[in-house]
């Protein structure tokens, strides 16, 4: 595989994608560097989710073209497995296998994919649950957790495929509020260890302290981005200043005197159930 | 004088007991116990079935129920991702068959592998022999009902499943295999329950394939007896013996589902 190192982790042109007769991503440019970490922010149905899912190829685009580390992913040759062995995803309902404890959902695809021993693979894993804290809950199933143990435990799965870039989808957004911080924690360590990360959060916080550069999108398009301080601080355009007053100060809405600028725009689509194991 | 309502409920619960002794002890007391005894439970005929009841027709329902169990998880498995298959050819071929042997009795699907087989390939013979013949013949039908069921167990595990899988870098296959496909057997274990006890008694269709003495099953066995000793009591027999396989079956899978409980 192609990976040169001075080409960016991510890179999209142009890229579309349509639900049906519903556009989400309306034309996107976009990068990710090597060892950046950049936080995707924007209202629910702007399309940051469905951007995110594109780059993984979860969601097939409609039009333009994405790399990965310097490989083609929108090529329809592409050997989709090999690249995704790269690419870490962690998902908003975490998508541990319950069937499965949580040291053999660590070990599973490291054996099936990477062909590693069982020792091996399970050295690995143990490493990987130490890392975010979880040494003692290897043999339990995953509905033995809470929530912030089970998100923990599936960036952990992630990492013992030892991935040169992380996705993470609202990682945050399914849990108590109470148990956000572990994750963002773990998280923040990640970024730290120098990680190229591409998060989509609503964990402002988090975007300010610990995002290289920070991207607002709505309506399906890149509306702006820059370093944190620059986007959450002192952001240039009005939908961006919108936005934040309704993530940062949710009891004073009314106040802006805008009349009920987006209702819960509308949700992509559900897949036809046939469509549902045949990505 | 208004009943209030805890009293209400306690006169309508014990005028529903009444009926229901009631009825049993009509019954208990209309029917003729000595003819009943003489027709159903002859002692003497009881023991003269043992223990080839057990040691050889118990032994060969089980069998062929395993057979055919075996021979429909696995061709019903395939089935069902067929059906569930991007390959559209894939989907008629299977959409066909489970409506086709659904609707076809299994008798004559019995029948016509029994039969058929044998004329269509004179030089092969059907490994197994009456064994491979039943499993083959009862099985093909249970597949397409298995199929269905097995396809509604796979839709039921959530996409998330296989998503995660394939980011991890597992191939379509590969996930299926050990993501998917376990988890929905998990969410089918108590219709497939249903499917095995269903073939548990289909077994006795083995007749009309005409087994010997030492292929003969517990149904067979019972109406030979009794036409032989002219008396009900081995078919009573024969109905008991199936009750041996399937309690403890509902136990061992109540079993199975506890200790899955904790792992979904």
């Amino acid at each position: 595989m192609t990976t040169t190192a001075n080409r960016p982790a991510v890179e999209i042109r142009d890229l579309h994608k349509s639900f049906g007769p519903l556009e989400v991503l309306k034309g996107i440019d976009f990068e990710v560097g090597q060892g950046e970490v950049v936080c995707v922010i924007g209202p629910s149905g702007s399309g940051k989710s469905t951007l995110l899912r594109c780059v993984d190829l979860l969601e097939q685009p409609t039009a333009g073209k994405i790399w990965v580390n310097g490989v083609e992913m929108t090529d329809p040759d592409v050997e989709i497995d090999a690249v995704r062995r790269g690419i870490g995803m962690v998902f908003q309902s975490f998508n541990l296998f319950p069937h499965l404890t949580v040291l053999d959902n660590l070990t599973v695809a490291q054996r099936k994919v990477l062909r590693r021993g069982r020792a091996e693979a399970e050295r690995i894993a143990r490493a990987n649950l130490e890392r975010v804290g979880l040494t003692d809950k290897a043999d339990v199933f995953p509905a033995q957790l809470s929530g912030g143990q089970q998100q923990r435990a599936a960036i952990a799965r992630s990492l013992s495929m030892e991935p040169k870039l992380m996705l993470f989808d609202e990682p945050t957004s399914a849990l108590d509020p109470e148990l956000v911080g572990d994750v963002l924690t773990v998280m923040r360590k990640l970024a730290e260890d120098g990680m190229t990360m591409m998060v989509v959060t609503h964990e402002m916080a988090f975007a300010r302290d610990v995002a290289d550069r920070v991207v607002f999108m709505d309506g399906g398009v890149v509306v702006e981005q820059g370093p944190p301080q620059e986007v959450l601080g002192a952001p240039k355009h009005e939908r961006t200043r919108a936005f934040l007053a309704r993530v940062l100060d949710p009891t004073h809405v009314a106040q802006l005197g805008q009349p009920d600028q987006s209702p819960e725009p509308p949700q992509a689509p559900n897949l036809p159930a046939d469509d549902r194991h045949q990505l | 004088m208004k009943l209030r309502r805890r009293q209400r409920e306690r006169l309508s619960l014990g005028l529903q007991y009444l009926v229901f002794i009631a009825v049993i002890a009509a019954v208990l007391f209309a029917a003729d116990w000595g003819r009943l005894k003489d027709a159903f439970f002859r002692v003497d005929i009881i023991e003269s079935m043992f223990p080839t009841i057990i040691t050889v027709a118990l032994r060969n329902t089980i069998l062929y129920t395993l057979g055919a169990f075996a021979f429909g998880l696995v061709f019903g498995t395939i089935l069902a991702l067929m059906r569930l298959s991007r390959v559209a050819p894939y989907r008629w071929v299977a959409t066909a068959y489970i409506e086709l042997f659904r609707g076809l009795p299994a008798l004559l699907v019995l029948f016509l592998v029994g039969y058929g087989i044998p004329i269509a390939f004179p030089e092969r013979e059907i490994p197994g022999g009456v064994f491979g013949s039943i499993a083959i013949g009862l099985g093909l039908t249970a597949a397409a009902y298995m199929a269905e069921t097995i396809r509604a167990g796979i839709q039921a595990v959530p996409k998330g499943q296989m998503e995660a899988a394939r980011t991890l870098g597992m191939s379509h296959f590969t996930a299926m295999r050990t993501i998917v496909i376990p988890q929905a057997f998990r969410i089918v274990i108590p219709p497939l329950t249903n499917e095995l006890i269903l073939l548990t008694k289909d077994s006795s269709l083995a007749y009309v394939l005409g087994v010997t003495a030492q292929t003969i099953e517990v149904t067979k066995f019972g109406r030979d007896m009794l036409n032989d000793r002219v008396n009900a009591t081995p078919l009573l027999v024969a109905g008991l013996a199936y009750l041996i396989i399937t309690l403890p079956l509902s136990q061992v899978v109540r079993r199975l589902e506890l200790r899955y409980a904790k792992a979904r």
